[in-house]
């Protein structure tokens, strides 16, 4: 209610302590770092260092992912994603940040907006993950979940209740989504795969805060993930849910489907007494 | 006929009664010897009944009351008003093994574990909501047609009574399960409760017996809830149906429907019997509801616990005027007197809305004291034909309608791909334009209409068709209105405004003055029905 726009304010200043917080201080050391070698000519070096970590199957995939970078995502995020006055620098963002962007369809971001928003997915899945895999080989950043948090074979109370405590006030409890201030806004979680959840509490996507490993545990971000697959399996045991969006969906429907069917009963009753 | 009968009786034998009818008559006559019930009975069943549509909108209220009633008594068998800890262990599994109150308890096991009880629960719900909504409808029946009007202005303020008691009801009722929802609703209650100066923290802790949220409250909503709110819901509707019975219903003009009559159909039998299949009506519109449409599911809302707050959490709709209004207030209006927080943010919207209602509850005897009319009113006005007092329902409605629309501004925002601050500024600018349009629209439109149904009544209806008279001239041959039909739209009484006239003592005072000013605001534009002499001028000139 009332409350809400103030809860709103106070949510969203971790998310922009986050922009700020997570350039400092080692991502500060990070950046200066590979600044230092981008621009020392030493990107044949760095590129070597990498392959020798790395087996060749990703090294190739790396490859791939530079390539489908600097064709679809430079023009923006810059030829060394170093950033540019369009798209903000992706070193370090992780692997998890990509697959995220990707995978939902929102980058590359479309024109306009006052939020990336879902799109039909441009890339394959084998893609995504190739430019995933070339952003992670350029800076240590969030990894793709492992597959063991996204059964959905987690606690669900316990996911219910982080998701009440951490997510609701944007999400809304059922996950039917939010308004946030200038017409940003917390999309509904119905249908968001269990990678992508995870992936956005480990990336924060635009006004979402991070959720890192120490504020919620991977276990907990599968118990989570859990209760949303559980929302989606589970129709509402009471009927058709309204759209989740509660008494305001609630109040239009007795207005309109109950009282005015109850309405057109009586014209109809009282056009049978003449 | 009873089998009993000889077969060679003759034909002149009265007729005898079957035992079933025997049986029947005698225990008529046992209860009227004992009670004199019939008289009442012969007095109800003779009650006229209009046949407009619009009549039966108080019936819709009182049936979802009944039901209201019946599936109640059946939650109080199982709900637990505490606010004790329990372990949720029911069959609900995300939140199996959770800590909540027995009150969130024992709502979710009327949900998922009592045979029925989630029905039960949403019928109850659903029938709330359309008790108020159909209330709602009801009064602006009522007003619009100007029903209130002496002799009933009393039982117009029962009506709103009513109004009111309904809201406090369905806000007891919302906050019994003690769900994240309803606790978040509480808060804000005890938010503008606190917001009250001086005396607001007192009355907060009155209120919850401690510190919000404290382990008082379920337990006191309860009380009112279910023992001392309806007891004075039922004695005001008592009030209201007998009241409605001496005054008799309103009708509207029409051939043999005069302030002095009531045509329609009696209580006993046609009536009575078209109630109680109405009854039934409505009672399975609410079934049907309850089975198929989920309402408050308490299980995604999870137990009330202070710290987390939903996004979209709303009140159900008949609160939404006063969320609205909440939600309206621009930020900067909090202030330090003496090192006392005064926060208008909370104080206009708690001296606003009580003036609204207060206009709503009062506006026949303000009606009434400006238009000095002390007649009876038996005829239900067209809302045309009283422009100024259905320009004011608009305005009325529309500033609640915008009201209304700012409770669920979140949800204005996400769905039509606007921004919140957006759709607060136009609220916040259209609750003081909005209505002031919508007079002005209206009452432009009901003197138009008046306009039409005088030349209607005058000249008839343009038939289109061309007619050459025999002296070359052309004219259109307008059809006539029947006389049943003419009725219908000359008969509405004339008003003029008041003169200001000086009391015994040869004074004029301000009261006379101001109610001078309105009067005349209130008449002065009005288009007077034609009179008898005029329809026959023009019949005459025309034939
Ligand atoms: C039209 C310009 C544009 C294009 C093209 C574009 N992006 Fe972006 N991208 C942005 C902007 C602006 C942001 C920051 C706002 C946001 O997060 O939505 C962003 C954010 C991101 C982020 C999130 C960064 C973080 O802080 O977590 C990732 C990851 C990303 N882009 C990847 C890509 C990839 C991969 C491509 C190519 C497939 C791409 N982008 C194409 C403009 C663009
Ligand atoms: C401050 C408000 C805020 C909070 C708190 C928040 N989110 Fe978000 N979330 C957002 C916004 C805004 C977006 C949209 C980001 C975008 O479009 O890039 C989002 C996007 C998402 C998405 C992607 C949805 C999709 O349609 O692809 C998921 C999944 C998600 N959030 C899960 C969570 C979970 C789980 C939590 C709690 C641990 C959480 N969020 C907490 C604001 C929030």
């Amino acid at each position: 209610m009332s409350k809400f726009s103030s809860k709103i304010r106070r949510v969203n200043s971790p998310g922009s302590q986050r922009k700020t917080g997570r350039r400092s201080p080692l991502a500060t050391v990070a950046l200066i770092v590979i600044g230092l070698m981008s621009t020392g000519g030493a990107y044949a070096m760095f590129s070597s260092t990498a392959a020798a970590e790395t087996p060749a199957v990703t090294q190739t995939t790396i490859a791939a992912g530079e390539k489908l970078f600097a064709a679809n995502c430079a023009t923006c995020h810059g030829l060394s994603v170093q950033g540019s006055a369009t798209g903000p620098s992706l070193i370090g963002v992780g692997a998890a940040s990509v697959d995220f962007q990707v995978g939902t369809g929102r980058m590359p971001l479309a024109a306009g907006g006052p939020q990336a928003e879902k799109k039909p997915v441009q890339f394959t899945d084998s893609q995504t993950k190739e430019l995933a895999a070339y952003i992670a080989s350029l800076a240590p950043g969030p990894a793709l979940p492992s597959s063991a948090y996204l059964k959905g074979d987690g606690d669900a109370t316990k996911g219910a209740e982080l998701f009440r405590i951490n997510c609701a006030m944007c999400h809304n409890v059922a996950g039917a989504g939010g308004a946030l201030t200038a017409g940003k806004y917390a999309p509904a979680l119905s249908g968001v795969t269990g990678a992508h959840i995870y992936e956005a509490m480990v990336s924060g996507p635009q006004s979402m805060p991070v959720f890192n490993d120490l504020n919620i545990t991977p276990q907990e971000k599968a118990d989570i993930v859990t209760y949303l697959k559980y929302l989606d399996k589970n129709p509402s045991p009471g009927g058709v849910d309204l759209g989740n969006l509660g008494p305001v969906s609630e109040g239009l429907f007795i207005w309109i489907f109950g009282l005015g069917a109850l309405v057109a009963v009586t014209v109809w009753i009282a056009a049978k007494a003449n | 006929m009873s089998t009993e009968t000889p077969t060679r009786t003759p034909p002149s034998t009265v007729v005898v009664a079957s035992r079933g009818q025997r049986f029947t008559g005698a225990a008529v006559n046992y209860v009227d010897e004992r009670t004199s019930i019939s008289g009442l009975v012969r007095e109800l069943g003779r009650k006229i009944f209009p046949d407009h549509w619009s009549f039966m909108l108080g019936e819709v209220a009182l049936y979802s009351f009944v039901v209201i009633l019946l599936t109640g008594t059946f939650l109080t068998f199982f709900y637990q008003p505490s606010m004790a800890d329990v372990v949720y262990n029911g069959s609900y599994v995300p939140l199996k093994g959770l800590h909540m109150s027995a009150a969130m308890a024992s709502s979710l096991d009327i949900s998922f574990d009592i045979r029925g009880g989630l029905l039960m629960r949403q019928v109850h719900h659903w029938a709330a909501l359309l008790f108020v909504a159909s209330i709602g409808l009801h009064m602006l029946r009522v007003f619009f047609t100007g029903a209130f009007r002496k002799p009933r202005e009393i039982n117009w303020f029962i009506g709103f009574v009513l109004f009111i008691l309904a809201m406090a009801e369905g806000f007891t009722g919302y906050s019994l399960p003690d769900d994240l929802l309803s606790g978040n609703g509480l808060r804000i209650i005890d938010g503008m409760v606190k917001g009250i100066p001086l005396v607001g923290s007192w009355i907060s802790w009155l209120l919850f017996g401690g510190e919000f949220p404290g382990t008082h409250i379920v337990a006191r909503l309860f009380t009112l809830h279910i023992l001392l709110l309806p007891a004075i819901l039922i004695a005001a509707l008592g009030a209201h149906l007998l009241l409605m019975i001496i005054n008799k219903h309103t009708q509207f003009a029409g051939p043999g429907r005069t302030n002095d009559n009531v045509v329609g159909v009696p209580i006993m039998p046609t009536f009575a019997a078209k109630a109680g299949g109405f009854f039934f009506i409505v009672f399975g519109a609410l079934v049907l509801m309850g089975a198929f449409f989920t309402i408050n599911p308490i299980w995604t809302y999870g137990p009330y616990d202070p710290s987390p707050v939903s996004a979209g959490t709303q009140p159900d709709w008949y609160i939404g005027f006063a969320d609205g209004a909440l939600r309206m207030m621009p930020p900067g209006l909090e202030f330090d007197v003496f090192g006392h927080p005064l926060s208008l943010n909370i104080m206009i919207p708690l001296l606003v809305l009580p003036i609204f209602l207060g206009l709503v509850a009062f506006y026949p005897f303000i009606e009434a004291w400006i238009t000095g009319d002390k007649r009876e009113h038996h005829i239900a006005e067209r809302p045309r034909n009283a422009p100024t007092r259905t320009a004011i329902g608009a305005a009325g409605v529309t500033f609640y309608a915008v009201l209304w629309a700012t409770a669920s501004s979140d949800l204005i925002a996400t769905h039509f791909h606007v921004s919140i601050e957006d759709v607060i500024h136009s609220m916040q600018l259209l609750v003081f334009v909005g209505p002031v349009v919508a007079y002005l629209l209206t009452k432009r439109i009901t003197l138009g209409l008046q306009k039409k149904d005088r030349e209607i009544a005058l000249h008839g209806f343009e038939s289109g068709r061309i007619v050459r008279l025999p002296g070359g001239e052309y004219i259109e041959v307008h059809e006539q209105l029947d006389e049943y039909e003419r009725w219908r739209l000359v008969s509405y009484l004339d008003y003029e405004p008041l003169m200001v006239r000086p009391d015994e003592r040869g004074r004029i005072t301000v009261a006379q003055r101001a109610r001078a000013g309105l009067s005349s605001w209130f008449f002065e534009d009005r288009i007077s029905p034609p009179t008898t002499t005029e329809v026959e001028r023009e019949h005459a000139s025309q034939h």
